[in-house]
């Protein structure tokens, strides 16, 4: 077995009872160190089951079971799992617990001593954008959906495991809160590189968080293991054709970054602005829009000719808003949604401080599509 | 209102008694009430992953619960003599039920994701009962015990008909010398005083409620 490889399920197979069919059928699988590895498939693919075999929340009727190179299959599942984070759908908190005694959870069972539990607990806190100071000692019931899943995913963290497990972590959660606590997780990952199994039953969860995709059919079989943009680029057959669905290309953006695409540059202003050399500047140069900066280069309002001549308002007024905050590590679908939304067809992007960097076209997303499908 | 008075003179008279029979209510309740809740919720725990086990348990404490009070408190006599024996014994066999019932009933209320995550972060079956299941499980529990408070409080005035004391000595010496003066004082004595300790120990329990429920759980 090969050094990266952190989690491996040899041959495993689990039935119920007297059930002629497996839940799990000898299935093979490697996760590497480091990498977020989602478990995909329709519902009763066996996702689950596969996941929980892993902690050994379940319990394989054959097959062997690999941690770090150390068969575990027979081990005390309580230790094994003290080694793995766990975070379920349902989150789970313990209602009578404070949110500090939840996350110290792990930590108290391994003994550590009170001081350092504590400053893990304000860290975790910190670490999921949660101020120690507010959440410390309340109670789950105090918390919205979004914040107990952060608070789940903090405990599951608490004793810096190597492993994650996450099942359909953000399943439960309302579409706008979920795409944040995505978008937060990835950026944390960057960071924290667990190896981390996750299952989630929607492939554009799948495309956007994993490094690399199984696609599972019934039994847990394996109909597809790869980089999500080799499984979008050439589906190995009608069964994951069909479970990636159309839009396949649309899916693609949200593999690529802004970083990706060459940021155009239109003309910026900043306050205080002379109307006239503005007008003069947006005439002469190729595009019909501009943009108006603040004193620390964050992007205020888009300025076109129309509103350069209205007299009637300061330019600090003129034009419409930019209230969509863009930065390189967002995705181009992230971006693509801002150019509709902003009525120019441009999205300006930011640094992680808010100084404007350049803004994201529609011909540079068509040019970078187009690339990425000429290199197939 | 002539009652009332005659009521308080008969009681003024009797402060001994009235405290020694108290006394003897009490030491019922508490010594009854202490054992029944920890075999019942011992029977709960040891039963929990076998449902066989558990219902069979259920429906013999429902069998006493339908064993009519004079009779169970009698039917001990031949084996234990008369007196305290025999009065524990019966009040014990009926507190079991309310307190198994809800013991039972809490630990399988608790949520199971909950129990999911307890498990999956790696609490042993033991470390789950006591740090995850039982303290979710209390107010279910306690909830149980009160009733149980309550019933024993009422029933324990029979352990007077096998010389077992309590409350209830007021209410049958009244009984047996219905109508002369005083007996109908008596029998007001003795359930008025029920009622008081029943509604005091009510109070305590409230209290051992508020203190020992997680804010978390209230």
């Amino acid at each position: 077995m090969s050094d990266d490889v952190l989690i491996r399920l040899e041959n495993v197979t689990k039935k119920y009872g007297d059930t002629p069919d497996a839940a799990v059928n000898n299935l093979t699988l490697e996760v590497r160190r480091g990498e977020v590895l989602v478990l995909v498939g329709p519902s009763g693919c066996g996702k689950s089951t596969t996941l929980r075999l892993i902690n050994r929340l379940i319990e394989p009727t054959s097959g062997t079971l690999y941690l770090n190179g150390e068969d575990v299959t027979n081990i005390n599942p309580s230790m094994l799992r003290r080694k793995i984070g766990y975070v379920i759908q349902q989150v789970g908190l313990f209602p009578h617990r404070t949110i500090a005694e939840n996350i110290a959870t792990v930590p108290k069972l391994l003994n550590w001593d009170k001081k350092k539990i504590a400053e893990r607990v304000d860290e975790l806190l910190d670490l999921v954008g949660m101020d120690p100071e507010v959440y410390r000692d309340r109670y789950p019931k105090e918390l919205s959906g979004g914040q107990a899943q952060r608070v789940g995913v903090a405990r599951a963290l608490a004793a810096d495991p190597d492993v994650l497990l996450m099942d359909e972590p953000f399943g439960a959660i309302d579409p706008i809160t979920r795409d944040r606590l995505q978008n937060e997780f990835l950026r944390l990952q960057q960071d924290l590189k667990k190896t981390i199994v996750f299952v989630t039953h929607d492939i554009d969860e799948a495309i956007k968080m994993g490094n690399r995709i199984a696609i599972l059919r019934e039994q847990s079989e394996i109909a597809q293991l790869d980089t999500p943009e080799a499984i979008l680029a050439d589906p190995a057959d009608e069964f994951v054709e069909n479970f990636l669905g159309s839009g396949a290309i649309l899916k693609s953006l949200t593999l690529m970054k802004i970083a990706d695409t060459e940021l155009h540059q239109v003309p910026v202003f900043k306050a205080p602005v002379m109307r006239d050399k503005a007008i003069e500047t947006l005439q002469d140069s190729e595009d019909s829009t501009s943009i108006l900066l603040d004193a620390d280069d964050k992007p205020l309002r888009w300025l076109d000719l129309a509103a350069l001549n209205r007299t009637s308002q300061p330019i600090e007024k003129s034009g419409r808003p930019i209230s969509v905050d863009l930065q390189p590590e967002d995705t181009l679908q992230d971006a693509l949604t801002a150019m509709l939304q902003s009525s120019v067809g441009l999205a300006a992007v930011t640094d992680r401080k808010g100084k404007y960097l350049g803004c994201c076209t529609i011909e540079s997303l068509a040019k970078l599509l187009v690339e990425q499908g000429a290199g197939k | 209102m002539d009652f009332v008075l005659s009521l308080w003179d008969y009681t003024s008279g009797r402060g001994e008694q009235v405290g020694a029979a108290l006394a003897e209510h009490l030491l019922y309740v508490i010594s009854v009430v202490g054992l029944a809740s920890v075999v019942a919720i011992g029977i709960a725990i040891a039963t929990r992953h076998n449902v066989f086990a558990r219902e069979l348990a259920l429906a013999v404490a429902s069998v006493f619960l339908t064993i009519p009070s004079l009779a169970l408190f009698t039917i001990f006599i031949p084996l234990v003599g008369l007196g305290f024996a025999p009065s524990f014994i019966a009040l014990f066999l009926y507190a079991i039920l309310p307190i198994l019932r809800n013991t039972v009933t809490g630990l399988d209320g608790v949520d199971p994701s909950v129990m999911e995550s307890a498990k999956g972060m790696g609490l042993t079956r033991t470390e789950v009962l006591v740090r995850i299941q039982l303290p979710l499980a209390w107010p279910v529990i306690l909830a149980g015990i009160r009733i149980a408070t309550m019933l024993t409080v009422g029933i324990a005035a029979i352990a007077t008909l096998v010389a077992g004391g309590g409350l209830g000595d007021f209410i049958k010496s009244g009984l047996a010398r219905l109508p002369l003066p005083n007996s109908l004082e008596a029998i007001w004595l003795g359930t008025l005083l029920s009622l008081i300790l029943a509604f005091a120990i009510d109070m305590a329990l409230k209290l051992v409620k508020n203190v020992t429920i997680s804010r978390g759980i209230r």
